[in-house]
């Protein structure tokens, strides 16, 4: 188990004599700087250039997603969970549509589970791409970005046909889809796969052996699988740290036990090791996509579910495998047409707290990468 | 009156800088010549880095100001003069000030001795290496200065980070120049030569360029020196004092406007600058290829012809792009801008093929050329590298460099005076 | 397992299952030895979320609710406990590292306090900001109006 002495908070105070005096430097990383993915703010307490230790403050994102759940009706709190993790707004929404699902004891027929997994799938590929673009130019190399960027939006432009939005799609409802796919949607995730392929060949060309790459990325922000366990990350994160586990697999949700992939782990838990991760995520995402989209089932598209959903009084925690790692839901139903509590457990929120065991005695360069090599989403943090 | 066309015209006929000819006038308007062509280039240069780095990562580029965005760099220049100049509060108010003119004044001086053409030179000194060497590194002082008047910082850190970077690279980047020097001593006489003008007369005499000269020492050597002066002006992979992702914009944070275009300016005149001091100690400056094997009066007219023919190849894209201009209307303007363009273009064409033009310019061509080849190298690795850490960066300049430039130094040495005094081994 | 704890603590430890998900309600004064030994002895080495439920009506108004996962046995199990408002629990934070940011959130959102954490302040919202806002009582349309026009200047921050 982590020493708990680690985690102790750090004495951040300015020091009083000014700052070319002092031995240390306490610099203010944000929240508007152009590497922090968003509004966060990290305090940075520095010896030279080396972190002696750092400190994030967040909550500039904060929407009160919880609260505007309890004064919502099931179905109208559904499109407000797409704002939290927006780069990957499908599995928000898959997440919550499960729990309540399940709170309602009832199943998504076996159709709309096919299509779910195929949009899901996609949008992990969507989210990973989007990482693997800004993560790169953290670490300076401006190319990959507008590769990835260039494919992503055909993914979007799938999206955009199927429900008409391309970011915060709210594609799903409890109790299945809305809407039946649209013509040439197989089609369509059929060109994509084969569009797709030779791209992430040519991203790892870009980097995977890029020497300055692998400067950049081996041995930066090493984390322990323990460690990971102990302060709860998970995701391509804890995978690796060389912990084989992926939600999909451990308790399949959806119908993911029908599909075969395989689980990507890392040896050392560097950075390096979860961009190696992330890439091969995606490769297995396109082999679940192939096998999806060839056995999508005929057959209705949403369960019979009550007009007014007023689930009987209880709880449930679902949860899922977000792009980003495990996103729970837990919702405490009071038999009322308004959850009585809803708790999303994000998470980015919940992996942003191995920053700073990631980048003690590191350098400032690293506390970039190591920023983009988690894959935080603001809007999840914060929520 | 006759004594001042005398003056005038003396210079012509003398085959000498004017530097060197001691002809004042002569000198002014190369001093204006070479600013006004840097301050072209700066701009062209500008257009093309927005221009080949897009198409590098599939897209566009500038599009909507002139002809595929060929109005651009004025655009911004003047929204940079146009732009509130802000000081903070807390800066060092002078130093704030003086820091950019020092960077910008060091970019530029280094000019002085930058030898366009056995002629072309405002003044050829007998030690004009080091004066370039010597006064390219002032430009150092002038970022240290802007970091640490901003009294901030980001600009603090990438400021320190940008000195130490310097600094550590110039002394390789000094071996690898040496062992160029070293070079041009390999002759009957056994006297080398520190002015730039000499250095590619030499190589001109010995029948080599010095990047080919003991392979591949002279190979090692270019190399040492093509990576230091990627770090000595601060671009990528080595752009960690203004690394966006880490230091939001290094040194120059605090800058704005009309202040923060003058270190762009000196980043691209230094650029400049040392690719050209690249390409005089290597790639045999002015000299246009294979300048004895291909020798007599034919071979001259062909490769004299090669510099309007350029200018007719970007004259055909030109017309080709407009060509292919949307036929719509709003496009009409653009359309006859870039044909316009083209028309300039093929002008300037036709002027280059002047017997007595191209004659004068051929020499200034063939090294703007090779400048240029330097200038889309910078382009590429900014387009394919990601950035060193700092760390890494001081190692690659420690540990990699600098024992690779003494090993080089002292083969150069080692055989040099081995090739002279066994005159038929290397050099029949 | 459960059946065990039910034989040692006897009424201080209540097993329930709902659709098929295990949890049990525990006696707040026996949580920190629960938790310990669940980690332990249990192997449910990895705390999933801490989280909190506010029933205004009934004595003990808040449910404070930690959710567990045990990597060896692909298990599952959440852990309840019932307390009054101004009660504090023992923070959590030696056993499993990630409930620092997890119990900072539920002090910032209803007011609990946890003994023991090494920073409890607020995590999402601002420091100096009065009021709980998961707490039933705290109306949706509510804010800290004062702390919105001193640090923010303006009337209302909607």
């Amino acid at each position: 188990m982590t020493d708990s002495k680690t985690f102790s908070p750090l004495d951040l105070d300015t020091p009083e004599k000014p700052y070319l005096d002092a031995n240390e430097l306490v610099i203010n990383m944000g929240p508007q700087h152009p590497a922090t993915h968003g509004v966060l703010r990290v305090i940075l307490r520095l010896d030279g250039e080396k972190v002696l230790g750092l400190e994030c403050v967040i909550g500039y994102l904060h929407r009160g997603v919880e609260k505007i759940a309890e004064n919502r009706t099931y179905t109208m709190f559904n499109p407000y969970v797409d704002r939290m993790d927006y780069v990957a707004a499908v599995s928000n929404g898959l997440g919550y549509c499960e729990a309540v699902e399940k709170l309602l004891n009832v199943e998504a027929p076996p159709r709309a589970q096919y299509i779910r997994v195929i949009l899901t799938e996609l949008n992990r590929i969507a989210s990973h791409q989007l990482w693997l673009g800004t993560h790169a130019l953290d670490i300076g190399a401006i190319t990959p970005l507008f590769y990835t960027f260039r494919d992503r939006e055909e993914i979007l432009k799938i999206f955009e046909k199927y429900c008409g939005a391309r970011l915060t799609t709210h594609a799903f409802r409890i109790g299945g889809l809305q809407y039946e796919t649209y013509n040439g949607f197989e089609q369509d995730v059929k060109n994509f796969i084969s569009f797709f392929k030779p791209k992430i060949d040519e991203y790892e060309e870009l980097l995977t052996t890029n020497r300055i790459w692998l400067e950049r990325t081996k041995g930066v922000g090493v984390i322990s699988g323990k460690d990971c366990i102990a302060l709860g990350v998970t995701g391509p994160v804890l995978r690796a740290s060389g912990v084989k586990w992926d939600i999909r697999k451990a308790q399949p949700y959806a119908n993911y036990k029908n599909f075969e992939f395989e689980i990507p782990t890392g040896a050392s838990g560097d950075t390096y090791d979860r961009y190696m991760v992330r890439m091969i995520e995606m490769r297995q995402s396109v082999r679940i996509l192939e096998q999806a989209v060839a056995g999508i089932p005929e057959g209705p598209i949403m369960a019979k579910v009550p007009k007014v959903m007023k689930p009987p009084v209880g709880e449930v925690y679902h949860s899922i495998e977000a792009p980003k790692g495990e996103l729970g839901y837990f919702i405490v139903s009071d038999g009322s047409t308004q959850p009585y509590r809803v708790r999303v457990r994000p998470p980015s929120f919940v992996n942003l707290q191995a920053l700073d065991l990631m980048c003690r005695g590191q350098l400032v360069a690293d506390v970039i990468a190591v920023i983009g090599t988690l894959d935080i989403v603001l809007g999840e943090v914060d929520r | 009156m006759q004594e001042l066309l005398n003056y005038i015209s003396s210079y012509l006929s003398s085959d000498q800088t004017p530097g060197g000819a001691g002809n004042f006038l002569w000198a002014l308007i190369y001093i204006l010549l070479v600013f006004a062509g840097l301050s072209v280039a700066v701009i062209a240069m500008n257009w093309l880095e927005r221009k080949i780095l897009a198409h590098m990562q599939v897209r566009l580029g500038p599009m909507r100001v002139g002809p595929h965005g060929l109005l651009q760099p004025f655009a911004d220049a003047l929204k940079l003069l146009l732009k509130e100049d802000i000081m903070p509060d807390e800066a060092d108010k002078l130093i704030f000030w003086v820091a950019p003119f020092i960077v910008t004044l060091a970019a530029f001086t280094v000019f002085v001795v930058v030898p366009f053409g056995p002629t072309h030179a405002i003044t050829d000194m007998n030690i004009g290496i080091l004066f370039m060497l010597g006064v390219s590194s002032l430009s150092v002082l002038g970022i240290v200065m802007a970091g640490w008047a901003s009294n901030s910082h980001y600009p603090l850190i990438g400021a320190l980070r940008s000195s130490a970077q310097m600094v550590s690279y110039e002394v390789a980047m000094g071996l690898a120049v040496v062992s160029a020097i070293l070079m041009t001593s390999l002759n009957q006489q056994g006297t080398g030569t520190l002015s730039m003008i000499g250095i590619v007369e030499a190589q001109q005499a010995q029948g080599t360029w010095f990047v080919f000269k003991l392979f591949p020492l002279g190979l090692i050597a270019f190399f040492i020196f093509a990576v230091a002066m990627v770090a000595e002006t601060n671009r990528a992979p080595f752009d960690l004092p203004e690394a966006e992702s880490e230091l939001t914009a290094g040194f120059h944070t605090e800058y704005s406007g009309f202040r923060w275009s003058l270190f762009f300016l000196a980043e691209y005149s230094a650029m400049i600058a040392v690719s050209s001091i690249a390409v005089t100690l290597w790639m045999g400056g002015w000299l246009r290829p294979f300048p004895n094997a291909l020798s007599g009066s034919t071979w001259n007219l062909v490769f004299s012809l090669f510099p309007g023919i350029t200018f007719l190849f970007l004259a055909g894209m030109c017309f080709y792009s407009t060509a292919r201009m949307p036929k719509h209307p709003y496009f009409r303007i653009q359309t006859a801008g870039l044909a316009i363009f083209g028309a300039l273009l093929a002008l300037i064409a036709l002027v280059l093929f002047i017997p007595a033009v191209r004659v004068r310019i051929q020499d200034i061509y063939w090294f703007c050329i090779k400048v240029a080849a330097f200038m889309y190298l910078y382009i590429w690795y900014r387009g394919t590298f990601p950035r060193y850490r700092f760390d890494q960066l001081m190692k690659v300049g420690w540990k990699i460099l600098l024992p690779m430039g003494l090993g080089v130094l002292i083969l150069t040495a080692f055989f040099g005076l081995w090739s002279t005094t066994h005159t038929n081994l290397w050099h029949p | 397992m459960v059946a065990k704890f039910k034989r040692e603590y006897g009424s201080g430890i209540e097993p329930l299952t709902y659709v098929g998900q295990n949890y049990m309600v525990v006696d707040r004064s026996l949580i920190p030895e629960i938790l310990q030994r669940l980690r332990d002895e249990e192997q449910f080495d990895y705390c999933v979320d801490l989280t909190a439920v506010h029933y205004p009506k009934r004595e003990k108004q808040f449910d404070v609710v930690w959710v567990l996962y045990s990597f060896s046995r692909n298990e599952r199990m959440r852990v309840k406990t019932q307390i009054a408002d101004g009660e504090s629990l023992s923070s959590s934070v030696s056993i499993w590292p990630t409930t620092n940011w997890l119990e900072r959130e539920v002090f910032d959102m209803f007011g609990i306090k946890f003994d023991g954490h090494p920073d409890l302040k607020r995590i999402l919202l601002p420091e100096g900001w009065k009021g709980y806002p998961l707490r039933k009582d705290y109306n949706i349309l509510q804010q800290d109006s004062e702390w919105v026009q001193i640090n923010l200047g303006i009337e209302s921050g909607q």
